[in-house]
């Protein structure tokens, strides 16, 4: 792979409801700022990715409410729907072929919209669609299926939730960061079991950007750029019953690619902090087992031995994760972006002392379907 | 970010994305629901190259990309491989919480189905066996079946 | 600078107004396994895969991960892109830019749409900002018929003269066994087709279609070994420029979007007189008058010359240029396939598998594609590694 930087970065902070901003302010906002973080004007951009889902902005054609928020007049344009992670994907294949920067910006208001419907639109209309199925109920059927395999307990995906909320505090951008114990989310209200309130991700309104830039650029004087090390995505099947749930087995094709790309070898060892999409609790010891962290089954108990909290080998999420705010699509781009963050050293609160590469995941379809995997690095 | 309410009203406006659907089943699900509708049966397709029986009937395996074109009846019976019991409450929903999901894989199927179990849900596992419910009226639709059930011993 | 990219293989379904025989995903497969034929591939062979359609016309959600199973997507990487009716177009360049970043060497574009699934105006009325547009200037016929009597009260092109495109396309169409309307259709005929909205006429519009196209990419180096006569891209050029109705509608300037990406191509490629160097275009010209009025935007001819240029047959098989060999899009209107049947049409002229469609001796073919709020995408290909 060509050599690559993420140059500017920006995110908003993540609310329930944003009464005072439409999609396309969200967007200008991002855009302004990740441009301000870059050291460069909208004149420099020569190209533009914008991430957003027809269903979830209630628009056909989505891509269309932003396209003069995010300066994308009279540039090279497209829309990719589906997670930030893979609209910043898109972003990096146009610098490797050519342009020197593109801008990738992702906006998300699920206070307009209906989560139940817009996700139960992810499953077949014919076999699946009038079960009534959505992505919480969804999820809550992984769950039983991860949590059966291995024995996990419910106290102890109760624990990610602890220490997300917990790493939230930290974060000026999050929404829901929370002080709570094992017994408040074993004690909360129950959604689809094994699941509880404090187990699911909010609602959330929010936009981020990033701005990817070529070798030349990203190395002029003022930037702090973040390299891409390494990055790949893949895809596995459709209808839940076609898989084992248990076994995330796009997400290891996609991280073994990404490792292969950057020189790890040994993850937990090598990262040192990473940013993994989770909306629900069990997914980060899932996809942590996933990304080869340990082995499987042994996702579970990285947070009790301490692993994976800030002061652990391997900190996963110090922002709070997606528990913590979920605007949909937005919030894999926003692991991409706190993965940029730690590598330069400006995470603020929430800062991994020393971090020098970072990880960022995001995914889309129920339950984890195709998955895209991140690596940067402060040393190109 | 409060300022401006005080000076404004926030204003909302109502819609709705209000587009008819009619999704065509096309000749393989046509089949499997009219076999359900009109006999009660639970249709498969077997692969040809991996020998894997998938339920509900699809026209390709999407592991080899060939065509499906043996078909195979399955026993509306099977073991729970997945559950959960929904607690919350919505329209798109078919049955009023509490309810469960399923994932049963039907004996002689190489994949899970994925349905519902209305009732005995104190009872529901994985590992346990669980049988179709069909509805006395059937239209030719997913919730032709009404539900599975718990059945034996645990 | 970004790796050199042909296109290898090309795939269609044959195009109808309903394909009750298969589901969305089934008619993917259609396309997906006529284009791996065409390039002597298997589904292994490819190393990612793009789609696009329009979410609300199928109401599925996170396509991408719904059709694996006919896009043969199965472990491998996928992603989504969708911009209206450009979305074709936005297919073919995602996938474009997939191999010339170096980063995949085969990658398969699919577009498609079961537009008999939904009601297609219901749709493309959402398109319009909830707040402002949607109550009002919505839909796309009544977007397209202001730009048409703004073109008429500028050069007093009459309603004949659009239905000569129309008379064009649909006689080509003949000539293409996919073509979804394969009746001829008269100047006459469409003089007396019902008015839907003043100019546009039934026969002046594209149709809805079922339909699928898919199409491969390969890298320089892999490509020729694939095809004998890969169609290489030489010009790639995208101008979404506006989100507001009302900012496109300056019609005067004439079609904006187009002026602009299609000179930018033109420069890529190393066009001064198109013309003279292009050997045939297929343009997505979802109604007559664009035949007319955006053919000067593309510089074919001067601004007002478009209903002598048709007339006088230029664009017709055998003509200077011809436009739309395969019947365009006025004869075939699978939307989120539409503009991708474009380039993949333009690589079958290059390539030489048009049969009876086919222009002879393609050294250069242009495909663009028209969606959004009034957006243009330009797309030009050569039988020359560039």
């Amino acid at each position: 792979m060509g050599k690559a930087a993420i140059v500017g970065v920006a995110q908003t902070k993540y609310e329930r409801r944003k009464k005072d901003q439409i999609f396309a302010d969200l967007v200008f906002d991002v855009t302004r700022e990740a441009l301000a973080d870059a050291g460069m004007t909208i004149d420099d951009i020569e190209s533009v990715v914008t991430v957003s889902n027809d269903f979830f902005d209630g628009r056909t054609i989505s891509g269309m409410a932003v396209g003069d928020a995010c300066g994308g007049q009279d540039k090279n344009i497209s829309t990719v729907s589906g997670d930030g992670t893979f609209g910043a994907f898109y972003g990096l294949m146009r610098v490797l072929s050519g342009f020197r920067t593109t801008l990738v910006v992702a906006h998300y208001k699920g206070s307009e919209g209906s989560v139940p419907v817009t996700t139960n639109g992810m499953f077949d209309p014919l076999f699946h669609r009038l079960l009534g199925v959505d992505a919480v109920s969804s999820a809550a059927l992984q769950a039983n299926v991860y949590m059966n395999r291995h024995g996990v307990t419910e106290e102890e995906i109760a624990a990610v939730s602890v220490k997300n909320h917990g790493n939230a505090l930290n974060n000026p951008y999050a929404q829901v960061p929370l002080r709570i114990t094992v017994a408040d989310v074993m004690a909360s209200r129950k959604i689809a079991d094994p699941l509880k309130l404090l187990d699911c991700c909010p609602v959330s309104d929010g936009a981020a950007a990033v701005i990817i830039a070529d070798e030349e650029t990203a190395k002029r004087g003022g930037r702090r750029p973040a390299w891409v090390k390494g990055v790949a995505h893949c895809c596995e099947d459709y209808l839940l019953g076609d898989r084992d749930l248990a076994d995330p087995a796009a997400l290891r094709a996609a991280a073994a690619k990404a490792y292969a790309m950057a020189g790890i070898e040994d993850p937990l060892s090598e990262i040192d902090v990473m940013e993994v999409l989770e909306p629900f609790s069990y997914m980060e010891p899932l996809w942590l087992e996933g990304l080869g962290v340990c082995r499987p089954g042994e996702g579970a108990s990285l947070v009790e031995r301490g692993v994976t909290t800030m002061d652990g080998r391997l900190p996963v999420n110090p922002s709070g994760g997606a528990l913590s705010a979920n605007p949909i699509l937005v919030a894999g781009l926003a692991r991409l972006v706190e993965a940029v963050l730690q590598v330069r050293g400006e995470a603020g609160a929430r800062q991994i002392k020393g971090a020098k590469t970072a990880l960022a995941h995001g995914f889309n379809g129920p339950c984890g379907q195709s998955h895209c995997v991140w690596i940067v690095g402060a040393e190109g | 970010m409060t300022d401006w309410l005080r000076e404004v009203e926030p204003l909302t406006l109502k819609g709705q994305i209000a587009v008819p659907y009619t999704w065509w089943a096309g000749d393989t699900a046509s089949r499997f629901f009219t076999a359900l509708r009109d006999e009660g049966k639970i249709l498969g397709t077997r692969c040809p190259e991996c020998r894997k029986v998938f339920v509900p009937a699809r026209r390709s395996c999407s592991r080899c990309f060939v065509e499906m074109d043996q078909w195979v009846e399955l026993p509306p019976e099977g073991v729970v491989e997945a559950f959960t019991i929904v607690r919350y409450a919505h329209p798109i929903q078919p049955a009023e919480p509490p309810f469960a999901y399923v994932l049963v894989k039907l004996d002689g199927a190489d994949v899970s189905f994925l349905h519902i179990v209305k009732k005995d849900l104190q009872d529901l596992g994985v590992g346990r066996r669980v049988r179709a419910v069909f509805k006395e009226k059937r239209d030719g639709h997913i919730l032709d079946i009404d539900a599975f059930e718990p059945v034996g011993e645990h | 600078m970004g790796r050199r990219v042909a296109i290898v293989g090309t795939g269609q379904t044959y195009h109808k107004s309903h394909r009750p025989d298969v589901t969305s995903r089934e008619m993917i497969r259609e396309a997906v396994v006529a284009a791996l034929a065409d390039a002597d591939l298997t589904i292994k062979d490819i190393d990612a895969v793009v789609i696009g359609n329009m979410d609300h016309f199928e109401s599925i959600n996170y396509v991408d991960t719904y059709s694996v199973e006919g896009s043969g997507a199965f472990m491998k990487p996928v992603m989504k892109v969708s911009t209206g009716g450009t979305t074709g177009s936005t297919v073919a360049i995602a996938a474009y830019y997939h191999v010339a970043s170096g980063l995949f060497d085969r990658v398969l574009a699919v577009g498609f749409e079961k537009n008999s699934e939904s009601d297609t105006t219901a749709a493309i009325i959402t398109c319009s900002d909830p707040v402002w547009d949607r109550f009002s200037y919505s839909g796309a016929i009544p977007s397209l018929a202001t730009e048409a009597t703004a073109y008429m009260e500028k050069y007093g092109a009459t309603q004949e003269d659009a239905a000569m495109v129309g008379e064009r396309d649909r006689g080509h169409a003949l000539n293409n066994p996919y073509a979804h309307l394969r009746r001829p259709l008269t100047v006459a005929d469409i003089m007396a087709s019902p008015m839907l909205a003043y100019p546009i006429k039934l026969g002046d519009i594209c149709p809805r279609s079922d339909g699928a196209c898919a199409v491969i990419l390969a890298a320089d180096g892999i490509a020729q070994k694939i095809a004998s006569r890969p169609a290489w891209f030489k010009a790639v050029s995208v101008r979404h420029t506006y989100t507001w109705f009302g900012d496109s509608t300056d019609y005067n300037k004439g079609l904006v979007s187009l002026q602009r990406a299609s000179r930018e191509a033109y420069a890529q490629a190393g066009i001064k007189n198109p013309v003279e160097e292009i050997d045939v275009a297929e343009l997505y010209l979802p109604y007559t008058w664009a035949g007319l009025k955006w053919i000067e935007d593309l510089g074919f001819c001067g601004p007002g010359e478009a209903a002598r240029f048709v007339g006088d047959g230029n664009t017709h098989m055998g003509g200077k240029l011809p436009v739309n060999p395969s019947g365009g899009v006025l004869s075939t209107n699978c939307i989120g396939a539409t503009a991708l049947l474009r380039v993949a049409e333009a690589a079958i002229q290059i390539m030489g598998k048009g049969g009876k469609r086919q222009v002879p001796d393609v050294k250069t073919a242009l495909a663009t594609g028209f969606g959004g709020c009034f957006w243009s995408d330009v797309v030009i290909l050569s039988a020359v590694r560039p």
